[in-house]
């Protein structure tokens, strides 16, 4: 049986690396010896994410993210990255209110879910000042999954029928074996992934508590990988539960402790929300006035050196609040 | 015992939850399609299973989540996994119901949830798009639709982008574009009443009003044909006990039902 394509959608595909060629990559570039990989946020950035870079988070949008290294990346002003949007929220929001980014792939933008809709990327989204292409979440997961499976593209069963297949860079075919239609999407291997995990060890051995959304996927998917956690432990915590490990170290490439490192996202079992300080962020990208994002960029990021700054910033008082709140006691401080 | 005083957004809660099954399994997102999860869990079908999109399975709910992510949604779960691998249970069978909303809808149940517009690339606005919406609405048994605001607006003879299938344009064409048979959008939920789909057209036929609502009221805020049956059912209001549920165990912050 010919595989005919039947339908086609529009979407152009944004991050271009093959399968065959990131296994060739890997062979030269990756280590797989088990070396400390610790090392300060700012060299990570600078050492790992280049401009044009297509960039996979961790987490889901505002749960579990990797935001002192967004910070990082909007204080080093890196540009035009392609992001994807699976499930993006605070995470994406920070990255594109600093203008380091020119394309997403859209499964969820936007939306801060029950909080509503972003003022910063409907702008840059409605004016067309960045790009755009339609998936769905799952189609994400499935393109992260051919991705880390090195096979070129991947069969689904979702999106047929609809504008966001004809929004997508997906093709219909009819199943060579059974004749049933499917959609084929293209694998997706990231230039870089950045994690938020619970711990790891100084090898880049990483345990995440709780749902682990995407992150085991694109780990595999993506040539490079940079993990912060909450905790640094020693490879003897980890080896004494290994089957917790759901990135083993050959994948990662650098590895930096940093509590309350999904701040303002909630991270599971360690903090909940900071409502107010999402809020008001909110608030300051909604004004017309762009100055009032600019100048929450300014307070929050750019006049900050580093994440210690930012939590010193914060204070004491209203991180641990945030713990009550994740324990859902009363505040007794 | 029957009380006066409650909203419409109570009552469609309420009438969405009544739409759930004991024994069956839900996936949702959060809001309103969550509450009536969480009502129908804490009345009729306790033994509803919740799936979440981000990878919570069968949680016990503390409070009213603000994600379909959040700690919440893992609360004293039974398993925490990956979004792939409750997609992979959705295509495997193994959920009845998801649960949608969308900012626009058609007479096949179309949902939009991508733009408003008719140039995809400067949409008048730009809404979050598919996120599970679209996996869920191709992938679940069958799916279930909560939409507020009933008006012409929103109730399109049209909609400016297909996110999400419903029948798309008409009886066979999900299994046409090669969508599994025997899914689809069962039942629309609006603050003024509840529609199904007929089975010979899958157009959607009016089921139920809810109390002090005409059918002309309906037909106004509709901006499309459907079909109206001879015999149309009225919705019970919710009690007394269903809104003490619905305030104090399920939203006591406001966040759905503000004070």
């Amino acid at each position: 049986m010919e595989m005919k394509i039947l339908k086609e959608g529009t979407g152009e595909i944004f991050c271009k690396n093959t399968p065959t060629e990131m296994r060739n990559w890997t062979r030269v570039n990756k280590t797989r010896a088990l070396v400390d990989k610790r090392m300060r946020i700012k060299d990570a950035v600078k050492k790992f994410i280049k401009d044009g870079d297509y960039l996979a988070i961790g987490g889901f949008g505002h749960i579990r993210i990797p935001m002192a290294i967004i910070y990082e990346i909007v204080r080093q002003r890196v540009k035009n990255l392609s992001v994807a949007g699976h499930t993006a929220v605070q995470d994406i929001d920070v990255l594109m209110a600093g203008g380091c980014v020119s394309s997403v792939d859209i499964a969820y933008v936007v939306g801060f879910e029950l909080r509503g809709l972003s003022g910063v990327q409907r702008r840059l989204f409605e004016s067309g000042q960045v790009k755009k292409t339609e998936y769905t979440n799952g189609a994400m997961s499935y393109r992260v999954r051919a991705g880390a499976q090195g096979i070129p593209f991947i069969p689904v069963k979702v999106m047929l029928g609809t504008d966001t297949m004809m929004h997508s860079p997906g093709k219909v075919v009819q199943c060579p074996f059974t004749g049933e239609k499917v959609l084929l999407l293209p694998a997706l291997n990231p230039d870089v992934c950045i994690i938020h995990a619970h711990r790891a060890d100084m090898y880049g051995n990483v345990q995440i508590d709780g749902h682990i959304v995407k992150d085991d996927l694109q780990a595999r998917a993506s040539k490079r990988v940079i993990v912060t956690c909450e905790e640094l432990v020693s490879d003897e915590i980890i080896r004494s539960d290994p089957g917790k490990t759901v990135i083993p170290f050959y994948m990662v490439d650098a590895v930096i402790e940093q509590p309350w490192g999904s701040h303002p996202g909630n991270m599971p079992y360690k903090y909940y929300f900071d409502h107010e300080f999402t809020e008001d962020y909110l608030t300051a990208g909604r004004d017309k006035d762009l100055e009032a994002i600019d100048y929450w960029l300014e307070k929050w990021v750019y006049s900050l050196n580093d994440y210690d700054e930012y939590l010193t910033k914060l204070g004491a008082k209203r991180l641990y609040n945030l713990r009550d709140l994740e324990f859902l006691r009363a505040p007794v401080r | 015992m029957v009380q006066k005083d409650y909203t419409l957004r109570e009552l469609m809660a309420v009438v969405a939850a009544k739409q759930l099954v004991d024994g069956k399994s839900v996936a949702v997102g959060t809001g309103l399609p969550l509450v009536a999860a969480m009502f129908a869990q804490k009345t009729h079908a306790p033994n509803l299973v919740i799936f979440f999109e981000a990878g919570g399975i069968a949680p016990q709910l503390p409070t009213l989540p603000i994600s379909v992510g959040d700690s919440r949604t893992i609360h004293k779960a039974l398993c925490t996994t990956t979004l792939i691998d409750i997609m992979d249970s959705m295509r495997r069978g193994f959920i009845d119901y998801a649960f949608l909303g969308g900012a626009q809808i058609d007479k096949y149940g179309n949902l939009n949830s991508t733009m408003i517009g008719d140039n995809y690339e400067y949409p008048k606005v730009r809404f979050p798009g598919s996120g599970g919406a679209n996996d869920f609405g191709s992938l679940a048994w069958e799916t279930l639709i909560i939409m507020d605001r009933h008006s012409p607006r929103r109730f399109v003879e049209k909609v400016d982008f297909i996110t999400t299938p419903g029948y798309l344009y008409g009886i066979g064409a999900r299994e046409e574009e090669g969508l599994s048979p025997g899914t689809g959008p069962s039942k629309v939920i609006t603050d003024l009443c509840l529609f199904d789909f007929a089975p010979e057209t899958k157009i959607m036929r009016l089921k139920a009003i809810h109390p002090g609502i005409k059918v002309e009221d309906v037909k106004r805020a509709t901006g499309f044909e459907f079909i109206i049956p001879d015999n149309i059912e009225t919705t019970t209001p919710p009690t007394e006990e269903d809104l003490i549920i619905l305030h104090e165990v399920i939203d006591p912050e406001g966040r759905i039902f503000p004070k």
